[in-house]
C-alpha cells in the first residue's frame, strides 16, 4: 500500500505532455528583465546602477531583510535601467534591465559538468553559501531557503523531506530534473542534510514517475540514510504539510510551522540549487521551465535565465496555436493567469501553460446544493462553501474562527463544485483580508 | 388535592416574582430617555455612516456629548441636527456637507483594455489577484462593489465608460463606497456651495509617461496646476496631484492649465468664451 496523505484532495487529469522530452538550454535573451523582488518577504535593494556592466552571476540585489534573498545576474551585459516592470500579476515592481553582451561568467563560478558529492564545509558555512547564492524555494511559493534552515531556538529537526511529488498537472520540470541531473540532486540533499542537522531524508515522489524513483532508490545506495518513498498519486501531495503527512504521518497543528513535527520540506529544484551554490558556487540564475499545455505546439523542457520574457518560451516551443486563450504561469490548479507575453521568468516560475480557449473560459457558477464534495475534497479539513460565504459577505470573524487562514489556495474545491462556484476566488480574499486584521491586531 | 396544587404553584409565583423584582432592581441598566427620542428623530437606516455602530449608538453619542459639534447624521442631514438639537436643547453645529467623488476617469476610450478577465465579478477579489484589465494597476475596476455596498442606490456603473457614477441628490456622504472599494479611488469631499467642486479624477502614481501610456487621461504629475495655483491647495505627491478641498478656492485655474484633463470641476456654470479657448480639451458633460 503506497502512502499518500490521509485528509482531502482530488484527482484531475494528468496531461503530462512534456514529459518525454529532454531538457533543451533556450538562448539567452536580448533584454534580461529581472525583478528585484522573486521571493516571499522583503524585495532586494539594487546594489547596480545605470550603465554598470555585469556579469553572469553579479550582485544585482542585497537581500533586503530576514526574510529576504539575493538577486543575481542571470546574463552579461550593461544595466540599461532600474525601473518598475510589470510583474506577472499586473502590478509593477522593481526591477533591473539589462541589455545582454555576450555570455561572460563571473570566474568564481564552476562550470564544469563533474558532479561534485564530496562537501567538507561546516553547517555555518553551507548556510551562508545557500544564503549568498540567492536560494528560494523553487516548488512555487519562493521562500528563502537560508530561514527554512535555520529554526527557531528551542526546535529540532528529525528529519528532511524533499518534494519530488510535482502534484500539479501538466509540469514536469522537477520530474525531468530528476531523471536528468538525479546525481546533483541527491549530493544537494546531503547537502541540505547537513545543513539541517539531520541524519535522515526522504524524497518523496508520486509513482507516476517509476523512471526517477527507479533512478534515485538506484543512486541513494551510496548514501547514508537517504531514502526514495514513491507515493500514490493525488492533489495536492505537494503542499508542504500534505507531504509531511503522506511520509512521516504527523499532522502539523494550524498556524505552526513543519519544524514542530521535526520536519523541514525541501522541493527537488531546490535541492539542485544548493548543490550548485555550495559545490559549484553558482548563484540561482536559471531554472528548468515546463512550456505545455493545448495551446503550444510543442510542450517541451527549458532550462532559462531568469529574466527572459515569456514570449521566448513560447517561441522555442514552436509557438502558439491558433485557438489559444490563456497564458498560464505555473500549474493548472494554482497557477496564475498572465497579463502579459513580457512578464519575465522568476526564480519561482515552474511552468508556462498555455490552454486553448475551450479549456480556459469559466462555466457560469450556480447556486451551491450542498453536495459537501468540497468539504470532501478539502486537503486543510475545511469547510470551503462556508468560508466563501463568509468571505462574500464579509463576516470576517465567522472566517477566523473556521480557519480561513489555513487555507493553502489548493484549488480542490473549485475543481470538484458541481456548480461551477468560485469558491477559492473568494477564499483567497476572504484570507488576505482575515490576515490583514489578524497582523492589525498585533502591531 | 387540589388545594395542593393551588398552594405550590401559586407559591412558586410568589417567590419567583420577588425573584423577578430583585433581579429587576438590582440589574437595572438606567437608559437616558432622550436617547430614545433622539433616535425616533434619526433615519433608522444604520448605515454607520456618523461613524458610531447604528442609529441608537449615535443617538447614545449625541445624548453625551457636551455640544453637536462634530456629530452629524449624514443621511438626514442639516434638517435632522436640528430636531435633534431641538430635543436635547444644545446647539447644532454647522458641518459641513459631503459627497462622494469618484477618482478615476479611465473610461474604454481613455484607458484601453489589455487583458481580460473572467473570474468572479467582485473588485475586491479582482484587486486581490491581479493589477486589473488595463495598463493601470490603480484605476477602477469596474465591477461594482461601490454599488453593492450603497445602501442608498446612489452609485451605479455607467455602462458607457464603465466607471461607477455618483446620484448627487442620493449620496448621503455615509462612506460605505469608500470603505468598500479596494483601489481606494473613492473619496468622501466637501460637497462646496451650490455643490461646485474641483478635484484630480486620478489616483495613479506610475511616472508621467507610464501612465499617460496606460490611460489618457491620467494625472502625470506633471505639476503645472501646483504652479497655477495661488491658495497653495495642491500638493504632488508619488507622481499624483492631490487638490486640498478646505484651501481650493474654486478659481478653476488648475482645471485649465491640466494637459491631460485630469483636474474636473463640477456644476460650474459654462466657462466663458476665453477661458473655453484655454481649457481646450475640459469636458462640461462630465458629472462624477
Amino acid at each position: 500500500m503506497l502512502k499518500t496523505f490521509r485528509i482531502g484532495g482530488i484527482h484531475p487529469p494528468e496531461n503530462k505532455l512534456s514529459v518525454w522530452k529532454k531538457v533543451s538550454v533556450l538562448p539567452v535573451p536580448a533584454q534580461a528583465v529581472i525583478p528585484l523582488g522573486q521571493h516571499i518577504g522583503a524585495p532586494a535593494q539594487a546594489v547596480v546602477k545605470k550603465g554598470d556592466m555585469v556579469k553572469v552571476g553579479t550582485l544585482l540585489g542585497k537581500s533586503g531583510g530576514f526574510i529576504s534573498s539575493n538577486i543575481h545576474s542571470s546574463v552579461s551585459g550593461k544595466v540599461s535601467k532600474i525601473d518598475s516592470a510589470v510583474d506577472a500579476s499586473g502590478y509593477k515592481r522593481p526591477a533591473v534591465y539589462i541589455d545582454v553582451e555576450g555570455d561572460e561568467w563571473e570566474e568564481a563560478i564552476d562550470r564544469s559538468d563533474t558532479p561534485a558529492k564530496e562537501c567538507l564545509l561546516s553547517t555555518r558555512e553551507i548556510i551562508d553559501r545557500i544564503t549568498g547564492a540567492g536560494v528560494v524555494g523553487l516548488g512555487g511559493a519562493t521562500f528563502p531557503t537560508q530561514v527554512k534552515l535555520t529554526p527557531p531556538a528551542g526546535m529540532k529537526a528529525e528529519m528532511l523531506i524533499i518534494n519530488g511529488v510535482e502534484c500539479e498537472p501538466y509540469l514536469t520540470s522537477d520530474h525531468s530534473l530528476m531523471t536528468e541531473k538525479g546525481e546533483e540532486v541527491l549530493a544537494g540533499v546531503a547537502i541540505l542534510m547537513k545543513a539541517a542537522g539531520v541524519d535522515k531524508a526522504v524524497v518523496g515522489i508520486e509513482n507516476n514517475k517509476p523512471d526517477a524513483i527507479a533512478y534515485l532508490r538506484d543512486l541513494a545506495k551510496g548514501y547514508q540514510g537517504i531514502e526514495v518513498a514513491p507515493l500514490k498519486v493525488k492533489y495536492p501531495q505537494g503542499g508542504e504539510k500534505q507531504l509531511i503527512d503522506a511520509v512521516m504521518r504527523r499532522q502539523v497543528k494550524s498556524g505552526a510551522l513543519p519544524i514542530s513535527v521535526g520536519a523541514v520540506v525541501q522541493n527537488v529544484g531546490t535541492a539542485y540549487a544548493v548543490y550548485e551554490a555550495v559545490q559549484k558556487n553558482k548563484p540561482l540564475v536559471e531554472r528548468i521551465v515546463t512550456v505545455t499545455g493545448g495551446g503550444v505546439r510543442e510542450p517541451s523542457n527549458f532550462l532559462v535565465r531568469i529574466g527572459t520574457p515569456v514570449r521566448d518560451l513560447i517561441e522555442a516551443a514552436g509557438g502558439m496555436t491558433g485557438d489559444a486563450g490563456k497564458i498560464i504561469g505555473g500549474g493548472p490548479m494554482m497557477g496564475k493567469a498572465l497579463v502579459s507575453e513580457d512578464v519575465p521568468i522568476t526564480k519561482g516560475s515552474s511552468g508556462i501553460l498555455v490552454l486553448p480557449r475551450v479549456e480556459s473560459v469559466r462555466k457560469p457558477a450556480r447556486s451551491c446544493i450542498r453536495c459537501a464534495k468540497c468539504v470532501q475534497a478539502c486537503p486543510m479539513g475545511l469547510n470551503p462553501s462556508l468560508l466563501m460565504n463568509a468571505a462574500e459577505f464579509a463576516a470576517w470573524e465567522l472566517a477566523e474562527k473556521n480557519y480561513i487562514v489555513d487555507c493553502i489556495e489548493c484549488g480542490s474545491c473549485s475543481f470538484t463544485c458541481p456548480a461551477n462556484r468560485p469558491l477559492l476566488d473568494h477564499i483567497r480574499m476572504g484570507k488576505g483580508k482575515v490576515m490583514g486584521i489578524i497582523r492589525g491586531r498585533k502591531s | 388535592m387540589i388545594l395542593i396544587a393551588i398552594i405550590t404553584l401559586g407559591g412558586i409565583g410568589v417567590v419567583s416574582s420577588g425573584l423577578l423584582y430583585v433581579a429587576s432592581k438590582k440589574f437595572e441598566v438606567y437608559e437616558n430617555p432622550l436617547v430614545a427620542q433622539v433616535q425616533e428623530a434619526l433615519p433608522a437606516a444604520n448605515c454607520g455612516g456618523c461613524g458610531y455602530p447604528g442609529c441608537s449608538g449615535f443617538a447614545g453619542a449625541c445624548v453625551g456629548a457636551q455640544s453637536l459639534d462634530g456629530l452629524l447624521c449624514p443621511v438626514g442631514g442639516a434638517a435632522v441636527m436640528n430636531r435633534i438639537a431641538a430635543i436635547l436643547g444644545k446647539d447644532a453645529a454647522g458641518v459641513e456637507p459631503k459627497i462622494a467623488v469618484v477618482r478615476c476617469n479611465g473610461n474604454c476610450e481613455a484607458r484601453p483594455r489589455v487583458n481580460r478577465y473572467d473570474g468572479a465579478r467582485n473588485c475586491a477579489i479582482a484587486a486581490s489577484l491581479y493589477g486589473g484589465e488595463t495598463g493601470c494597476s490603480y484605476g477602477c475596476l469596474g465591477y461594482g462593489d461601490c454599488v453593492t455596498a450603497c445602501t442608498f442606490a446612489a452609485i451605479g456603473i455607467n455602462p458607457a465608460t464603465g466607471l461607477p457614477e455618483v446620484a448627487e441628490d442620493r449620496c448621503t456622504s455615509c462612506g460605505a463606497c469608500v470603505k468598500a472599494c479596494p483601489k481606494g479611488i473613492i473619496e468622501l469631499r466637501k460637497k462646496g456651495p451650490k455643490s461646485r467642486r474641483i478635484f484630480v479624477g486620478c489616483v495613479n502614481k506610475d511616472k508621467g509617461g507610464v501612465a499617460r501610456k496606460a490611460c489618457s487621461s491620467a494625472c502625470i504629475g506633471c505639476s503645472k496646476c501646483e504652479k497655477e495655483c495661488k491658495f497653495d491647495a495642491i500638493t504632488i505627491a508619488d507622481n499624483l496631484a492631490y487638490i486640498d478641498p478646505q484651501k481650493c478656492r474654486l478659481c478653476r485655474k488648475c482645471t485649465a492649465s491640466c494637459p491631460t484633463g485630469a483636474i474636473y470641476e463640477l456644476n460650474f456654470p459654462p466657462p466663458r468664451k476665453e477661458a473655453v479657448a484655454a481649457a481646450g480639451q475640459v469636458s462640461e458633460e462630465k458629472t462624477n
